[in-house]
């Protein structure tokens, strides 16, 4: 049976369309990236990427963005689950709610918990007199970063529990199905392609955060200088090479999800074929 | 159980607050301490290099260890950091405005300006022309930068000091060859700012504008990056232009005693900023192209610095603080210079 | 966890499911703590200036140029996102070719650069020496120092908001429901107009949606390529890092909120929208 779309010529003609506009407009970017990286040759970029700072800046990344991830990714199915299978009062404002981070400039999100975890605002004053140091020091890194992809999970499965409704799981309620049992055997294996994209998007944005990072990051090197405060750093340095190839390590980061997606879908292709 | 390095200070800061209490300056022995220095974003390697020379005088004096941890960033951004918290020992900055904040906050002496030699500045600059080789435009002093068809490119006072600087000196300069006629000064500097190509929020982008993209005639920013930036782009294909008169730019240092109190560092604290005086720290400046006091050191390099007139901020606009006031606040002469 | 589930006022039938409890549990508590509590901070700036000086700071005209810029900047990479993203979606999931899985990650790319690194590296391809401006600048398209400069970094940035959001709707789509379209021998066009796109709709509109919002805050990847001259390509992120760097909390504070409120109301639409169009194409609840 033919679906649409699978005419031969109008395949070819998107999918060139396609490749061409990420060519030009994704794949050139990230090729210049690249080119500047190695600029000065292979030997120079290893020794970039395995300078001491450096190599501070990719642990601290990778750790807040390990952190972030299960929190989220627990919000973000509660949240889908609450707005999509019941219906209740202010249901619209909650789902209008968790788009804060969306509509808010990443460095004023920094900012805002600045003015309450700081020094002057009303819970810094209190850390401050205990000695307990949030800001500029990586737990506050950790909680814009949360703050900034908190809506991601959420925002990738609510459109899609919604086209899908819930007659599914309420058919396995009347069958007896229980709680999480209900909830890993039927409803997961339906969203589990967008519960990766959001976790995918969650990790790139975590990895990448730069505008409200760098106001609760204090950027002390080898301390609390994420990878792209480091690129940062280096490039209003004149070290444009040192600055391109940690750029490009953000990249091939951000890329690793990718890998592990592949992994997966070959893994659950696999499982298929066999049951 | 292996602490990674970054996770280790707040464990510590913890396990601080559950009782120890954090009043604890009691140089007995030799120890490994910590000191940190907050600084402005073009610093790093100035202070890359400074800091191995500190630690070791610091090592054969008190037999200390001594790890010196940096921060760099915008200097208003650095000091917004340590208004909120951040637990900094002493700041290096390009804007007398931003550690006068932290005085007006009570983090910084009050008299800071006055506890260490030159107003607190152990190094200066002043601004300075970066123009393509051979100066096709003949660009020699302020005056020429206002002509018909100069391209200028320097980043926006409303967002850098550097281009705070730049906006200042070419006042100056302005109220100098008219007299103060308040009218031909405003007409100049409308001239000025309308050859302005492309404003870019700090000095690093500006460089990259003029120098990547190929766009204006000439770069303004602190003599001392003007000539990072022409030997890092090949000292052939651009030239520097010191005008005759100029401005001072001072790069201010100060104790944050607040924090270096609680971090039991005052004695460090002062003895690294009184270093920055010392011959040898004043020839590492000069290596990086700033002006220094120190005279043994001047006279070696007199030949990378050329004789110009400076004049301070306060000689001509009363204060920093009128300065900032008069021309960049909101609605001040910039806004109405830059009116359409 | 059957346990947890607990009757509000105006709950009048039994719920079917379970988990109304735990969920509404954690999400209250999440959005309370890590959402609402800090913009308390943003609250309190505001509470001390008055009504009159709010106005005068958000309708400064330097200010409200730069709201134009901003908005037609994110209009246009709105339109630019939504129709690529769509066809992007579109041939990642229907269409299997070499080279899929390579497109398939550069999607999230601009996510993960930092945007600043994302600005300079468009600032440099598209200025009249980089490799793209080489082309298009004999053709008389100024892109770097321009608003369509302000415009291709917005719509970098946010481009993965709809292949994203649009990509698993699409994977999701039965196969029956367009062979269906096809049986009855509609041409291509038509039947994707009628079948697919109802479905694609939501999920379009949101992802084309939070791109936009996206644009309207973005700061790190427009100042490097907008030239950022006074009334002409100054963005309204600049307006308030300007505030920011005079100390002036307030005035940022102030200029952020009409920000974040535009944002807001425009997201509310949209779900509120939503909402009714899911009700309709389920035939109504």
């Amino acid at each position: 049976m033919q679906r649409i779309g699978d005419a031969r010529w109008v395949r070819y003609s998107l999918i060139s369309a396609a490749v061409a506009f990420s060519a030009l407009f994704l794949l050139l970017p990230l090729v210049a990236i690249f080119a500047q990286a190695f600029a000065s040759g292979w030997s120079t970029f290893i020794a970039n990427v395995t300078e001491h700072y450096t190599l501070a800046a990719i642990g601290l990344t990778v750790l807040v963005t390990i952190l972030t991830i299960p929190v989220n990714l627990a919000f973000g199915v509660a949240l889908a689950w609450l707005v999509t299978r019941f219906a209740f009062p202010g249901r619209r404002l909650l789902q209008t709610l968790i788009d804060i981070p969306f509509a808010i400039s990443p460095v004023v999100a920094g900012l805002v918990y600045l003015m309450l975890y700081g020094r002057n605002g009303w819970i810094g004053g209190w850390l401050d007199s205990h000695d307990i140091q949030l800001m500029f020091a990586w737990p506050g890194i950790l909680m814009v970063t949360i703050f900034v992809t908190s809506p991601f999970v959420a925002r990738e499965l609510i459109p899609l529990m919604q086209a899908q409704g819930s007659r599914e799981e309420e058919a396995a309620v009347t069958l007896g199905a229980k709680g999480f049992t209900l909830f890993r055997r039927v409803t997961l294996p339906n969203i589990r392609w967008a519960l990766l994209y959001g976790v995918i998007l969650t990790n790139a944005r975590a990895v990448g955060e730069f505008g409200a990072v760098s106001v609760v990051s204090g950027a002390i090197r080898g301390e609390t200088n994420t990878l792209p405060l480091h690129v940062q750093l280096l490039y209003q340095d004149y070290n444009t090479v040192g600055a391109f190839a940690s750029a490009a390590l953000l990249a091939l980061i951000a890329l690793f999800t990718l890998a592990a997606k592949a992994l997966l879908e070959w893994r659950v292709s696999r499982q298929e074929v066999a049951a | 159980m292996i602490v990674p390095a970054f996770l280790r200070r707040t464990t510590l800061s913890l396990a601080l607050a559950t009782g120890v209490g954090a009043g604890m300056a009691m140089p007995a022995m030799a120890e490994e301490r910590e000191l940190l220095n907050s600084s402005y974003d073009i610093a790093r390697e100035l202070f890359a290099t400074i800091n191995p020379a500190f630690k070791e005088h610091w090592q054969a004096e008190h037999g200390d260890t001594l790890t010196i941890k940096q921060s760099h960033g915008g200097s208003s951004a650095q000091a917004r950091a340590i208004l909120q918290g951040l637990k900094a020992d002493v700041v290096t900055y390009n804007q007398v405005t931003d550690v006068q904040v932290l005085a007006d906050a009570g983090l910084v002496a009050e008299d800071w300006q006055s506890q260490l030699p030159n107003n607190a500045s152990p190094y200066y600059s002043t601004t300075a022309f970066l123009v393509r080789k051979d100066n096709p435009k003949g660009i020699h002093s302020w005056e020429d930068l206002a002509a018909d068809g100069v391209e200028i490119v320097f980043p926006n006072p409303k967002t850098s000091g550097n281009g705070r600087y730049t906006y200042l000196a070419a006042w100056g300069a302005a109220e100098q060859q008219f007299n103060g006629d308040e009218e031909k000064i405003q007409d100049f500097m409308r001239d000025f700012l309308g050859n302005v190509k492309v404003f870019d929020t700090g000095g690093r982008g500006a460089t990259t504008t003029f120098i990547e993209r190929g766009i204006g005639d000439v770069l303004i920013s602190f003599e001392s990056e003007v000539n990072n930036i022409r030997q890092e782009y090949g000292s052939d294909d651009y030239e520097v232009i010191v005008p005759p008169v100029d401005i001072l730019a001072e790069f201010p240092v100060a104790v944050v005693e607040d924090s270096a109190e609680r971090n039991g560092n005052l004695d460090i604290a002062e003895d690294y900023l009184t270093f920055l005086y010392t011959e040898e720290a004043q020839r590492i400046l000069a290596n990086f192209n700033y002006r220094v006091h120190d005279e043994t050191v001047t006279t070696e390099f007199s030949d990378q610095f050329p004789e110009t007139e400076l004049f301070r901020v306060e000689d001509v606009f009363g204060s920093w603080d009128d300065a900032m006031q008069t021309h960049f606040a909101s609605g001040g002469m910039l806004d109405q210079l830059q009116r359409r | 966890m059957s346990a947890l589930s607990f009757r509000l006022p105006w709950q009048s039938q039994q719920r079917v499911l379970p988990g109304f409890g735990l969920s509404l549990g954690i999400s209250l508590t999440f959005v309370s703590l890590v959402l609402l509590l800090p913009l308390t901070g943003l609250v309190g700036e505001l509470k001390g200036m008055s009504l009159s000086q709010y106005w005068a700071i958000i309708t400064e005209p330097r200010v409200v140029a730069s709201y134009v810029t901003t908005i037609s900047g994110a209009a246009v990479a709105a339109v630019i996102n939504a129709a690529f993203g769509l066809l992007l979606a579109w041939v990642l999931v229907r269409y299997d070719f070499p080279g899929k899985r390579l497109l398939d990650a550069l999607m999230d790319l601009p996510f993960a650069l930092p945007t600043a690194v994302a600005g300079i590296t468009l600032a440099t391809l598209y200025s009249s020496n980089g490799w793209m401006g080489q082309l298009l600048e004999p053709l008389g398209w100024k892109v770097s120092y321009s608003w369509v400069g302000i415009a291709l970094a917005m719509a970098f940035t946010s481009i993965p908001f709809v292949v994203r959001t649009v990509q698993p709707v699409l994977e999701d789509l039965p196969a029956e429901v367009d062979e269906a379209a096809m049986a009855l021998g509609a041409r291509d066009g038509v039947a994707f107009r009628r079948v697919i796109l109802p479905h694609l709709w939501p999920a379009l509109v949101t992802g084309t949606g939070l791109a936009f919002v996206r644009s309207l805050g973005e700061f790190g990847a427009v100042i490097f390529i907008a030239g950022n001259m006074p009334y002409e390509t100054e963005i309204t992120s600049l307006m308030i890092f300007v505030k920011l760097q005079e100390y002036d909390y307030a005035g940022a504070s102030a200029i952020a909120s009409i920000v974040l409120a535009v944002s807001l109301l425009l997201l509310l639409a949209i779900n509120l929208w939503q909402g009714r169009f899911i009700r309709r194409l389920h035939g109504g609840r």
